[in-house]
């Protein structure tokens, strides 16, 4: 554990619920498509390709413009600035404008009196495609040398040569699928036109300052001209950080061009088609290591499916990179990054952002180094954690503050997991049908946007004469906990109740140029920013405080009981009374910028990350070798959020981001067919998982630690970390599927998802020795 | 005569209606009730789950269904609940939502009304909620929370009585013939008696039956359908009989999965976990035995086992009716047995043997809320160690739910052994020429099926075989 920083005041956290949750669950909280509709209002659907890739020849919308209802149609050129809603690259167009690149993609926009005769005047376009050659699969985008950009390599010494040297040597590939983010509210804008071409959108964005700045230019706005709004998401995970502006842009064109105000509720189906996902992998290995399964040299390849433009994928990938070793330390290693331009719907961000499929790549290789020798795969993970002499990342980031050996063998007693090993294995022994399988998989998750300069937040605070406060800040709630915990963090500043603490919705006309609510950052970032805001207002009351009472300012102090001034004590409205008549500013702003990172994207060195969250589980199975139906029957997490800002929202962040991670590597499989099209469009098709999967013995205990670096509270992030504690569910099934040949050294060719089907399929190739 | 419902005992008359408006689209566009939420308009999320009571003798059924496929006609006459109607009249929570708001049980809180009305409805006793607190809602999903604090809420809740009379003095007064209109040309019509049904049916031989809508809703809200005429059946109460015979069990067709679920377990034990395995508590609360049929679809869960258990399906039209065995009615992808005027009426469920050799099994990317690969049913008699009967039949295997024939072929006459049933396994390949498409390959199909009779065999032995029976 950290040594405390005297000088900072670390407060054991009380569990606040959610402060939505009374609105929650009466119905009362209010989403997006919530709020009242003026007569007027506009609704919208994308009419959509039917073609991966194609240049567009001809389109005949005459019977979209006269179907029922319909009031408007817009194509590309009916944009006034630039055609993009792209994050980045400048790729990403509204509506398609001469070719396109993947099927769904946005070619016109309807807007009619109501959504069903949107969707149904949508439909009637008659479009004339020139077919292009398209690539769908990461092969097919390997053949035709497709790339968002050039391979990148991160490596330290010289894998080749260790791998010449290395006692044992293994090569390997397998896949991983991608996963779609089915939040339960789907993509939602409203924009409202104000005066003088103003406009206000409400639209469920993680990254409201991006929204508004890409509708800005492409209606030849100023950002001040345009506001966008948050209250809150029913849901994101990385699927709103930039796939909202797409929906936000169309009503935004169409409440500029009609003057009417205009909604773009998306339907489920579309949404699906139309916005991106994880990125699909593939992996190749080569694996030189000692007889203990130590770990000497490593060739690793990762090929990912991008889509059809850039979006986030670079800074994806490379997370996926800065994540293969995991919690490993690799001496001679070289991990190739190949990020492959396919025909389908552009990959996104997605919780984990890349983490989860380097993860999961170097977990897969230990557990075939470990099947080879024979040995219990824990074994060779703890022979292969950082330590002491052993503690430098490929990427020459030392690992200063390294609790994954601790973790790993607080949870492997506490979860007994040798005994449980035993018996499974005398499970095994006395069943022909059902196989069980455990496993044990620790998670070591940087912190921080790798993209440096998006680790900077703002707040906004202002305590009113009555005492009571607001806060703003650049953050956006999703269901996440973030606003809580802000307000906690605002609260005890001033050392009034929360409910002193008004929480408002994010606004780009409050805090202004925000990041994202992504990289699990948002407590970090935009908690120091309001502490810095409350701070500021504090210390202004504080010196008003002093010179009234003719005090030091030391003999001022906020209690929970009143604030305490020479030998008087004043409610916190009294005192803020007192100052507005003393003509004090009660309104701040706060800043923060994440402190010492820095890092080289050139070469792949440096220090991309704050500081590390890690956590473990335990995961058992049982599998069906007749079916390959499977149970996860059991999990036990031990999970570090250093000195929790709210242990119930934590440990709420650590269980759905579990069952996610569970749904990613079981039953969440996304089929596109040889043309490009995605058949998994529809929760009827694409199970994420319910009720029943989450494991009958579940258990979460947070890890009795404090960050090392000095964060808000020295709390960590907890956002994305708990979703790769899922890969134990994986680990646990590929040994199950072994249990069947329980003679043979080797890891069965197992494929996430890892469903029925896939895990029939490598219980046939494990016993056939495929 | 248009559709009246209750709502929080308010009487609401719509003396016009579009029959395919949805009740979801109603709530929350023209009440402004956006408590309820659209997560995916297709009855597979359950975010827009509300309760709807029905009278049935003196009290009141409630019912929790997906909104977001009910269409407006389907609440013509019942009483409604949704997330707003819990708060009491002092502005206080109802108990489900005061333990839910203090258990961490919502995250970003989209799917929480739904859970709220599904629980809620457990907690009053609504049909098809005694089952165990996941059971209830499996029709409901959450990206969020990961179910936990959820099932904490649900397992702490105590029933709660309610006092009933006004309701049902309500739907008393609301109570009456069917109802009937015009919208844009289109007609629609809800009647009341199986007579009045085959009568229009004679006169609008082209009009589309709805019951549950639990599919027909998909063409509306997914696919922007016109039905055309529609003629609603859900309501027909000499339709939904339940009539438990010594020899068999016969179900009116306007039964629904819900209503008939414990029926179906007392028949045999594996016809009721399939049942319990049909969609959602919402789905099976609207979904009807005799709709699950009557849409000949290939991937329907009821018909492959319905075959296996030797069911008979008996259709009625304004002429009388006629019986079939229930494999005869499905003729090809897309067309049934079904003239033109007639209606399914009921299916009749012969009790297995003492003794009779049962196995039914649904093989689905997810146990609860999913679309059978795969659904295998098999029926054997057994006497003196030799099989004298057998019937296989399979979903998900052919553009019908289908028969083996080769595979019973190789069973009947033959001793019940592993050797037999490995042979009837290998028949399957000439049975079954199964797709490869979203739900599984061909491949999987077929030897996921053929392992299904290994499967059995090794039951019988007292293998165990079942991951939904093993513990940690």
């Amino acid at each position: 554990m950290a040594e405390r920083d005297p000088a900072w005041k670390v407060l054991p956290k009380p569990s606040h619920p959610h402060d939505s949750a009374r609105l929650h669950v009466s119905g009362e909280a209010r989403y997006a498509d919530d709020v009242g509709e003026p007569a007027d209002m506009l609704h919208l659907a994308f009419g959509q390709s039917t073609e991966a890739r194609a240049r567009i020849m001809a389109m005949d919308l005459g019977d979209v413009r006269a179907a029922p209802g319909v009031v408007a149609v817009f194509t590309a050129a009916d944009i006034p600035g630039a055609n993009d809603v792209s994050p980045v690259a400048g790729d990403d167009r509204l509506l398609a404008d001469g070719e396109v690149l993947c099927h769904g993609q946005a070619l016109f926009l309807v807007a009619a009196t109501s959504q069903r005769a949107a969707r149904a005047a949508a439909r009637l376009g008659k479009v004339a495609y020139a077919p292009l050659p398209a690539a769908i699969t990461i092969a097919e985008a390997r053949a035709a040398d497709a790339h968002i950009e050039p391979v990148q390599r991160m490596a330290r010494g010289d894998a080749t040569a260790a791998l010449e040297t290395a006692p044992h040597r293994l090569a390997g590939r397998f896949a991983m699928g991608g996963q779609d983010h089915f939040y339960l509210e789907g993509q939602v804008a409203v924009a409202t036109p104000g005066e003088d071409g103003q406009i206000h959108v409400l639209s469920s964005t993680q990254h409201p300052s991006e929204v508004q700045h890409l509708i800005a230019h492409m209606l030849h706005l100023s950002s001040a001209d345009v506001t966008l709004e948050v209250r809150r998401m029913g849901g994101a995970f990385g699927g709103k950080e930039t796939q909202a502006a797409l929906f936000a842009a169309a009503a935004a064109l169409v409440a500029h061009r009609t003057g009417r105000p205009a909604k773009f509720r998306c339907d489920r189906d579309d949404d699906m088609v139309m916005t991106g996902k994880r990125h699909e992998f593939e992996v190749d290995y080569e694996v030189g290591f000692d007889g203990e399964g130590r770990l000497l040299a490593l060739s690793l390849h990762l090929a990912s499916r991008c889509g059809a433009t850039v979006d986030l994928s670079p800074a994806i990938n490379d997370r996926a990179m800065f994540h293969a070793d995991n919690c490993y330390y690799l001496p001679d290693v070289a991990v190739i990054s190949e990020r492959l331009k396919t025909n389908t719907v552009s990959a996104t961000a997605f919780r984990g952002f890349g983490g989860p499929q380097g993860m999961l790549a170097i977990e897969r290789v230990i557990d075939a180094v470990a099947a080879h020798l024979g040995l219990d795969p824990l074994d060779v993970r703890v022979a292969n954690l950082y330590g002491p002499g052993r503690e430098t990342t490929p990427y020459e980031m030392v690992v200063a503050d390294n609790v994954a050996p601790q973790i790993v063998a607080r949870l492997r007693e506490t979860a007994r997991y040798d005994e449980r090993a035993r018996a499974v294995a005398a499970f095994n022994a006395a069943n022909p049908v059902l196989k069980k399988g455990i496993a044990l998989t620790p998670v070591k998750f940087g912190i921080s946007f790798t993209t440096t300069h998006l680790n900077q937040a703002g707040a906004l605070v202002h305590l009113y004469a009555d005492g009571s406060i607001q806060v703003n800040h650049g953050g956006t709630e999703m269901g996440q906990g973030l606003y809580v915990k802000v307000a906690q963090v605002v609260a005890d500043v001033f050392a009034v109740p929360l409910e002193t603490v008004r929480i408002t919705a994010t606004r780009t006309d409050k805090v202004p140029n925000t990041s994202a609510t992504a990289a699990s950052s948002g407590a970090d970032l935009n908690g120091m920013a309001a502490y810095n805001a409350a701070t500021a207002i504090r210390e202004r009351l504080t010196a008003f405080l002093a010179r009234t009472y003719g005090v030091a300012e030391g003999a001022v102090h906020f209690t929970p009981g009143g604030v305490l001034v020479g030998g008087e004590t004043l409610t916190f409205g009294q005192v803020a009374r007192k100052a507005h008549i003393g003509r004090i500013s009660l309104s701040a702003t706060g800043y923060y910028a994440t402190p010492g990172i820095e890092y080289d994207r050139s070469v792949f060195k440096g220090r991309p990350f704050y500081y590390f969250a890690y956590g473990a589980a335990v995961s058992e199975v049982v599998i069906d070798t007749l079916t390959g139906e499977h149970r996860v029957l059991a999990v036990d997490i031990l999970h570090d959020v250093g000195r929790s800002l709210n242990p119930v929202i934590d440990v709420g962040q650590i269980e759905g981001g579990f069952l996610q991670g569970q749904g990613w590597l079981t039953t969440e499989e996304l089929v596109y067919d040889e043309r490009g099209r995605l058949l998994t469009h529809s929760p009827a098709t694409y199970k994420i998982p319910t009720a029943s999967d989450r494991a009958k013995h579940f258990t979460v205990t947070l890890w009795d630690g404090e960050n090392a670096e000095p964060t808000i509270n020295r709390s960590k992030a907890v956002g994305e970390p708990p979703f790769m504690l899922a890969i134990s569910v994986f680990s646990a099934l590929n040994r199950a599927v072994a249990a069947t040949a329980p003679d043979r050294r080797a890891i069965p060719p197992l494929d996430a998802p890892a469903t029925p089907e896939r895990i029939l399929s490598a219980i046939a190739g494990h016993r056939g020795g495929a | 005569m248009g559709v009246r419902f209750l709502l929080d005992g308010q009487r609401v008359d719509l003396p016009e209606v579009d029959p395919t408006a949805t009740l979801l689209d109603h709530l929350r566009y023209t009440l402004r009730r956006t408590g309820t939420k659209e997560g995916c308009a297709e009855g597979d999320c359950g975010a827009c789950t509300v309760l709807v009571g029905a009278l049935e003798g003196e009290a009141v059924a409630w019912r929790a269904v997906n909104a977001c496929i009910q269409f407006l006609p389907m609440v013509n006459g019942k009483a409604l609940m949704t997330v707003e109607s819990l708060k009491d009249a002092g502005g206080a929570l109802c108990p489900v939502q005061e333990v839910m708001a203090a258990n961490g049980s919502s995250q970003c809180g989209f799917c929480t009304p739904g859970f709220v009305m599904s629980l809620h409805g457990r907690s009053i006793g609504a049909r098809g909620c005694d089952l165990p607190v996941a059971d209830v809602i499996a029709g409901n999903l959450c990206r969020c929370t990961g179910y936990g604090p959820i099932l904490e809420a649900g397992e702490g809740l105590a029933p709660a009585a309610r006092d009933e009379a006004a309701v049902i003095a309500g739907l008393q007064a609301i109570a009456g013939e069917g109802a009937s209109g015009t919208w844009q040309g289109r007609r629609w019509f809800s009647p009341r008696t199986a007579q009045e049904l085959a009568a229009l049916l004679a006169e609008h031989p082209e009009a589309r039956l709805v019951a549950g809508a639990t599919d027909v809703g998909l063409w509306v809200t997914k696919g922007l359908r016109d039905l055309g005429a529609v003629i609603f059946i859900a309501d027909i109460a000499d339709l939904a009989r339940i009539e438990e015979g010594e020899a068999a069990l016969t179900l009116g067709a306007a039964v629904r999965y819900a209503d008939a679920h414990a029926a179906m377990a007392r028949l045999h034990p594996e016809l009721g976990e399939l049942v319990r395995r049909i969609g959602g508590l919402q789905v099976r609360n609207a979904a009807t035995v005799g709709g699950n049929i009557a849409n000949g679809s290939p991937i329907g869960d009821g018909p492959p086992a319905l075959i296996a258990l030797g069911a008979e399906l008996t259709l009625r039209s304004i002429d009388g009716r006629r019986t079939m065995p229930l494999e005869d009615y499905f003729l090809a992808y897309g067309r049934q047995d079904r003239r033109a005027g007639e209606f399914v009426e009921s299916i009749r469920i012969p009790r297995p043997a003492a003794g009779a050799v049962v196995h039914i099994a649904k093989l689905s990317r997810r146990f609860d809320s999913d679309i059978s690969a795969v659904c295998g049913a098999f029926a054997l008699t057994i006497a003196q160690g030799t099989i004298t009967a057998a019937r296989v039949a399979f979903g998900g295997m052919a553009a019908t739910p289908k028969r083996a024939a080769a595979c019973e072929a190789a069973l009947v006459g033959r001793r019940f052994d592993e050797a037999t049933l490995a042979a009837a396994a290998e028949a399957l390949k000439s049975d079954f020429a199964p797709l490869s498409d979203v739900r599984g390959s061909a491949a999987y199909r077929l030897e996921a099926a053929a392992n299904l009779l290994r499967r059995l065999w090794l039951r019988e032995q007292g293998t165990a075989i079942s991951v939904l029976e093993v513990e940690a």
